[in-house]
């Protein structure tokens, strides 16, 4: 927590400012930590937070209570100021239960304050938390300000009446503890509920009972910091100065979904989705299967290569087409993805990158897929890559991805991972009139194309985009496939001559996009730096943390980072090659690393570490300074 | 290239390209029936699209002036679902076969026809590999000989028929090759059927399976194995009709001579809602060497696919209205900096 100013009000508890805080909420699989989680974001953003959050739960959906495999947490960072990174080490910490505390006490800081649910400590939990002495009494947490609170009796206690009247029995009115919880925190940190009320009631609307039970058990909670002399602070986090405009918080995968939607009205395409669920992506399908008045048709198909399969029907029919999924369902599709590199149509496929290899860490995030996307196909089948930097910018992503697809006919991968898929930041909605007119990058062929009848494979000299003539145009009949074709005719081909034309034409229909993109926005305030990061994809917020922080301690630092992969952007080389060192950290084992040394010889100093977590802005900070300025921050 | 008006002949679906199976393979025989079927149903070739995936048969799109797409080994029907479902204006067949359909891409095939999606799919049964020269299929026959299983094949054969009726398929009709007439008039029904329609045609590979539909095909043979399904029909067959289908107590299907038989001879329905009779007829024959049903199984009407999408879609726009960007996107909390 970074402190401002302390002020007391009359008839308040000390008020401390500060300019930011982190808190993590931490508990059973059913103990509602993502709920509370999300309650608190969006109380956060209603208060004019900048905010970032990571949500961690376990892949199995409800492992055995109290033990460690079963925590799952919610982590928020919120602030006065812009900020880029969910926060590394929190300032708050609430266990709701002895595995919860032995998995995160130690990330907590120093000095941090531990919220702990003590009617949760009792032998048979701590002895599955594997705590052979109570922690509590060993003296394991004094560098922290410890708070008991007995959040499960307080709970009871303040819905005795409703489990009397019969409105809800003991095990329900259990469940409210979240909400106690809830209103202490948001007590601690002078954060109106109401906006949480008005959500449980709505929620709850076709049982006002459970809803009333639980406004009760949040207000108990906000009462029970307002009253107990325990908390001697509380806190206030103000509204950070973001730019003018209308917010709101999205998450990663919701920003991929509205931005396919956008480019579907963008394009005046109808939108087709096929996809078979997957962690961590299987939210996108869920929110375009609500958003059916888009005239969106989402079809959850019987695995993943009927998924792509479908998209490729669907393109060839003229719908924007997109699949999504994550590495093991993309490896499946491989196969399919090579279809769609042959017969040149336009789709999307999104990989919502999670731990490998195989089944991996499902519910944990990892760059390590990007080789997978740009190689993993047999034949020389180039498709372009473009990634997503933030929550919200999945929206822009999927966007610039659908407008690739549609200009140069091809294949797209859309490159997401599982933090940003479930993380949560501000948003500033944009203007739809603004978004790019995707009606003008491409139009369905009507009319034959050569005295010789159709031509299904003659290109447009300038993207050397096929054709895309739909069935139901009469005159245009044609047959594509995945046997090489003859460049022009697209009759099946055997002749080596053309067979090496062809290849090298799907080389360079890729490359040519890279001659269409913005020059790279290099990040260097001073001017002067002789140091750059370049990273892609989900590092972006915690590299971005880090070089403002080695700012502040007066080191020059740059900063660019990359929205497509490929191609790789014309002045990526001469932009490398400008800096004495340049620095790559990724959360794979050196991809992008391996890629931007092969192109541009420059030694790039790569920094690779898969936890499952996204990197945390210190660490980043200590690697930039070691390679960078030659020692340890 | 084709006209956009007046009738259409075998010629106006027959595309330039030389066709390159083998000569005397069975495959010449279905896509000559094809190709003259498709102006007589009144097809128009724009707005037709053939699907196939990978095997001899799956070239079949490139001898169709039509639409067509070539994919890739077994997912043929889940290409031409993407195609039907937000296609609905089109005709979209499916060309696969028994190593294609029912092998490799069997997933899809039975999916495409438990949701009834509009496809009509021709699965070209020729009992072995051919494209890779001559390897047992899932529906060689138990303990056939063949490159891959010198010593006789241990699987159990999938019958095509079985499996279709099985997960409900609303149109189960088998036939013959080179028996034009029978095709012609089974393939005419699948084209007016609204909804998955699914034909096994017993497809001579005369390179490496020559003679596997001999019983059914061959003359001398034929006229004592070939069960004609005929709707509304007493099911008898025989050069006299002198034997007959009769239902047996436990559900299964077994042969009598007629006379035998009386009046539990069993009269077609292909109209029946419930699978159970034609799932059971179906049985009569593991592999075409005896006796053998073919003709409609069975043909149902119930929803199809894409209607269905298309009516959440309508109901969707009615109780939301219609898509609007701005208002989705801000949807939910918003708050304003000022």
């Amino acid at each position: 927590m970074s402190d401002t100013a302390t002020e007391n009000r009359p008839g308040d508890r000390e008020r401390v400012q500060l300019h930011s805080a982190v808190i993590r909420f931490a508990g059973d699989s059913g103990d509602g930590m993502q709920l509370t989680g999300d309650r608190f974001t969006t109380q956060s953003a209603l208060a004019g937070n900048d905010l970032a959050t990571l949500p961690d739960f376990p892949a199995e959906i409800r492992a055995p209570a109290g033990t460690l495999a079963g925590v799952s947490s919610f982590q928020l960072h919120f602030s006065d100021k812009d900020i880029h990174t969910p926060g590394d080490a929190p300032d708050v910490l609430v266990a709701m239960n002895p595995a919860a505390l032995m998995k995160h006490h130690e990330a907590l800081k120093p000095g941090g304050t531990l919220i702990l649910n003590t009617d949760a400590f009792s032998e048979r939990n701590l002895q599955k938390a594997g705590y052979e002495d109570d922690p509590r009494e060993d003296g394991s947490l004094t560098d922290f300000q410890v708070h008991e609170v007995p959040v499960t009796d307080l709970t009871l206690r303040a819905l005795e009446g409703h489990v009397e009247r019969g409105e809800l029995n003991k095990k329900e009115a259990e469940r409210c503890k979240n909400m106690l919880a809830l209103g202490l925190v948001s007590w601690m940190f002078s954060r109106s509920v109401d906006e949480t009320e008005e959500w449980l009631r709505s929620k709850f609307r076709s049982k006002p009972e459970i809803a009333d039970a639980n406004v009760e058990a949040l207000r108990a909670g906000w009462n029970y910091g307002e009253t107990t002399e325990a908390f001697v602070f509380h806190y206030e986090v103000k509204a950070a100065k973001l730019p003018p405009g209308r917010y709101r918080n999205i998450t990663g995968n919701q920003a991929v979904a509205y931005g396919l939607i956008a480019a579907s009205v963008r394009s005046k395409l109808p939108l087709f989705y096929g996809s078979y669920p997957i962690t961590p992506a299987s939210d996108i399908l869920h929110e375009l299967a609500k958003q059916k008045n888009f005239g969106v048709q989402t079809f959850q198909a019987e695995d993943e290569i009927a998924a792509i399969g479908s998209v490729i029907g669907a393109s060839f029919g003229g719908s924007l087409s997109v699949t999504a999924s994550s590495g093991p369902g993309i490896a499946l599709k491989t196969e399919a993805m090579g279809l769609a590199v042959a017969t040149e149509l336009p789709m999307i496929i999104v990989n919502v990158m999670r731990g490998g290899p195989s089944t991996g860490l499902p519910t944990k995030t990892e760059q390590s897929d990007l080789f997978q996307v740009l190689y993993g196909r047999n034949g020389e089948a180039p498709i372009p890559v473009v990634a997503a930097e933030s929550p919200a910018d999945g929206f822009d992503a999927a966007i610039e991805a659908a407008r690739i697809a549609l200009t140069y006919r091809t294949p797209v991968v859309l490159l997401s991972d599982g933090y940003l898929a479930n993380s949560a930041e501000p948003w500033l909605l944009p203007d739809v009139a603004d978004l790019p007119d995707l009606t003008q990058v491409f139009e369905f062929t009507t009319e034959s194309n050569s005295d010789d009848g159709y031509l299904p494979y003659l290109r447009d000299p300038e993207t050397l985009a096929r054709p895309w003539a739909l069935p139901g145009t009469p005159g245009l009949e044609h047959r594509i496939g995945g046997l090489e074709k003859d460049d022009g005719s697209g009759h099946i081909s055997y002749d080596p001559v053309n067979h090496h034309a062809m290849t090298q034409v799907r080389h360079d229909r890729v490359q040519r996009i890279a001659d269409d993109l913005a020059p790279l926005a290099v990040d260097d305030p001073s001017g002067q730096a002789d140091v750059l990061v370049v990273g892609w994809g989900s590092t972006s917020g915690p590299i971005r943390a880090a070089c403002e922080q080695l700012r502040e301690k007066g080191r020059d630092v740059a900063r660019v980072h990359l929205r497509h992969l490929s191609p790789l952007p014309n002045d990526l080389d001469d932009l490398l090659r400008s800096y004495g060192t340049v620095v790559c950290p990724e959360n794979n084992m050196g991809q992008l690393s391996t890629l931007l040394r092969a192109r541009t010889l420059v030694d790039i100093k790569g920094y690779h570490r898969v936890t499952g977590q996204p990197f945390a802005s210190d660490e980043l900070a200590d690697v930039i300074e070691q390679h960078g300025f030659g020692e340890q921050a | 290239m084709t006209t956009n008006e007046g009738k259409l002949t075998k010629k106006d679906f027959t595309s330039d390209r030389e066709v390159r199976w083998c000569p005397g393979c069975g495959d010449y025989a279905i896509l000559a029936t094809v190709q003259s079927l498709l102006p007589e149903v009144g097809a128009r070739p724009e707005s037709t699209v053939f699907v196939s995936g990978i095997g001899c048969s799956s070239r079949f799109p490139y001898y169709m002036d039509t639409y067509g797409i070539h994919s890739i080994h077994g997912r043929a029907p889940a290409v031409a679902t993407g195609l039907a479902i937000s296609r609905p204006d089109l005709d979209v067949w499916v060309v696969t076969g028994d190593g294609d359909g029912l092998s490799i891409g069997g997933n899809h095939l039975m999916h495409a026809l438990r949701r009834n999606v509009n496809l009509k799919i021709l699965l070209f049964n020729n009992e072995i590999y051919g494209l890779t020269k001559g390897q047992y299929s899932p529906t060689s026959p138990l303990g056939s000989t063949h490159k891959s299983t010198p010593l006789g094949s241990l699987d159990r054969p999938i019958n095509p028929v079985s499996l279709a009726l099985g997960v409900e398929a609303t149109y189960v009709a088998r036939s013959i090759d080179t028996d034009r007439k029978h095709l012609s008039e089974v393939l005419r029904g699948a084209y007016e059927h609204r909804g998955s329609a699914f034909v096994e045609i017993y497809q001579n590979c005369n390179i490496f399976n020559d003679g596997a539909f001999a019983a059914v095909k061959d003359k001398g043979q034929k006229e004592h194995n070939q069960i004609r399904l005929t709707d509304g029909e007493p099911i008898t067959f025989g050069p006299d009709n002198e034997r007959a289908v009769v239902a047996e107590a436990d559900g299964s299907m077994s042969i009598l001579p007629t006379e035998e038989a009386g009046d539990r001879v069993v009269v077609h329905d292909p109209a029946r809602d419930e699978p159970t009779t034609a799932f059971a007829l179906s049985r009569l024959a593991l592999n075409p060497t005896g006796p053998t049903p073919i003709g409609i199984f069975r043909d149902v009407d119930r929803p199809v696919y894409d209607e269905l999408v298309r009516e959440q879609i309508d109901q969707a726009r009615s109780d939301q209205g219609e898509g609007d960007l701005g208002s989705l996107l801000e949807g939910g909390n918003i708050w304003d900096v000022v």
